[in-house]
């Protein structure tokens, strides 16, 4: 799924060139903040039809990079995305820190990946996170069925392979050779 | 790879103290938001100034992609009407001509009513419109259905104020900040509209059913009286909505009411217009009976 640079020098080389070091360390934050904040403007929905964007960015930059991402990145990430989610506030902090911990388990237990393997842990997160925002939801005063996730599941799960190439061609930005050497 | 059998970092003291703090970071971090949840749950008001600041600061931004919105419909609507311009044109000018007689007999019966009111000695307080804006975001990935209003406090917009398109009832504003507001949308499953039946005054509740439909739960059960094609409007009881306002049409029948498609898509509005809230006239005194009884 993902296209992973050999090493720093191979994506884009440039003679006395280098990566800008502030941002290859805030793109992924910038990134999946933007991703929380932009899908709720070009639609005004009357159902849940857009993939909770920000946590798929989110997995697809743990996922490509590992450790990129502090394990705590999931309490100011999930704070900003909350703040513009409507789930009740505090849904996406807990969340998506127990998905850091989670992925950061299986893949001590895992360390073989492919495509496919990536995908299905992906898959795995995603639903249970959609199941458990519908739950805290619904906890907090909603009433919606379960069916009503459906579709959102369905669009989520099937374009997480197409976030995962979004989040490599940011990564090569990310690692573009920009700052020049003396 | 094999995964080593020695899952120690390394021997480093270091290297294991700063993989111990990160997970202890993770985990704390969840605890973090296990409280804002129970917070939350408990008091679902309270972060309502951090999120209106929030809305206030994007708002530029989010009236901006509005603005494009508005105009990336209106070009497939303008590419749609080169084709059928001309069955449109013959369909409509049929229409007018129904349509300008129908006015007149509009204009006879509100005459009517007006003299009829005045004979009954009541006086209609106009329906006023406190701001027009646009809905500038909404929570598109969330099971609940919250829109985001360009327009706040500094418009005189208060909580509790419909919200309405030209086409019928949209929402209500449910949080105030200084240059936006939020709104809980007609098909939000916490949203409860009393409304009847246009023709008849069939009274029901209209509740969000999450999924862009609306249950109709009727008040008086018994035989449904509902059928396929009944435009809703609200009741107005319980103040907050002013009746009248068109709400939702009858599409499918369940054996306690009905399931109901929302009039007014907030995806098609251009811009849509806050009220005042209705407050129904206050109940005429009742007869002194408790001053009677103390003497």
């Amino acid at each position: 799924m993902f296209q992973r640079p050999a090493s720093r020098s191979v994506s884009g080389q440039r003679i006395n060139h280098a990566p800008s070091r502030i941002v290859a360390r805030s793109f992924p934050w910038l990134t999946i903040m933007l991703a929380s904040l932009v899908p709720g403007w070009f639609l005004i929905a009357s159902a849940p039809v857009m993939p909770p964007l920000g946590f798929l960015l989110y997995l697809g930059w743990r996922q490509l990079r590992p450790g990129l991402l502090p394990i705590w990145a999931g309490l100011p990430l999930g704070l900003f995305d909350d703040l513009f989610s409507g789930q009740p506030f505090g849904c996406a902090v807990l969340l998506w820190s127990i998905t850091a911990i989670v992925l950061e388990i299986v893949e001590l237990r895992l360390p073989w990946r492919n495509f496919v393997t990536e995908w299905l842990m992906a898959m795995g997160l995603i639903v249970a996170y959609i199941v458990l925002c519908l739950a805290l939801a619904n906890i907090a005063g909603a009433s919606s069925p379960l069916r009503v996730i459906v579709p959102q599941v369905v669009i989520s799960v099937l374009s997480y392979p197409l976030v995962g190439r979004v989040v490599a061609m940011f990564d090569r930005i990310r690692l573009a050779p920009i700052v020049v050497l003396r | 790879m094999a995964p080593p059998a020695n899952r120690r970092s390394s021997y480093s003291r270091r290297a294991q103290y700063t993989t111990f703090l990160s997970y202890t970071a993770g985990v704390l971090g969840a605890a973090v938001g296990l409280a804002l949840v129970v917070i939350s749950l408990v008091n679902p008001g309270f972060f309502s100034a951090l999120r209106g600041l929030a809305d206030d600061a994007t708002e530029p931004a989010a009236q901006a992609a509005a603005g494009s919105r508005d105009l990336g419909r209106d070009a497939w609507a303008d590419i749609s009407g080169f084709f059928h311009s001309g069955s449109e044109h013959a369909r409509i000018q049929r229409e007018l001509a129904e349509a300008k007689v129908r006015l007149v007999e509009a204009r006879a019966t509100m005459a009517e009513n007006k003299r009829l009111k005045s004979l009954m000695g009541l006086s209609e307080e106009a329906g006023g419109a406190v701001a027009y804006a646009r809905l500038t975001a909404s929570t598109s990935a969330s099971t609940r259905r919250y829109a985001v209003l360009g327009a706040g406090r500094d418009r005189g917009v208060a909580p509790g104020m419909p919200i309405r398109s030209q086409m019928g009832l949209v929402g209500r504003v449910l949080e105030v900040g200084s240059s936006s507001a939020r709104v809980l949308l007609v098909t939000d499953s916490e949203s409860v509209v009393p409304v009847r039946r246009a023709t008849d005054g069939v009274a029901a509740f209209a509740q969000g059913n999450g999924d862009g439909t609306l249950r109709i739960r009727l008040i008086n059960l018994g035989i449904n009286p509902l059928r396929k094609g009944d435009v809703l409007v609200t009741s107005g009881s319980g103040g907050l909505y002013r009746p009248g306002t068109p709400m939702a049409i009858v599409t499918d029948l369940i054996r306690d009411g009905a399931i109901a498609r929302v009039l007014s898509n907030p995806s098609d509005t251009d811009y849509v217009m806050v009220e005042k809230s209705w407050a129904p006239p206050p109940p005429p005194p009742p007869a002194s009976d408790a001053a009677v009884k103390k003497r």
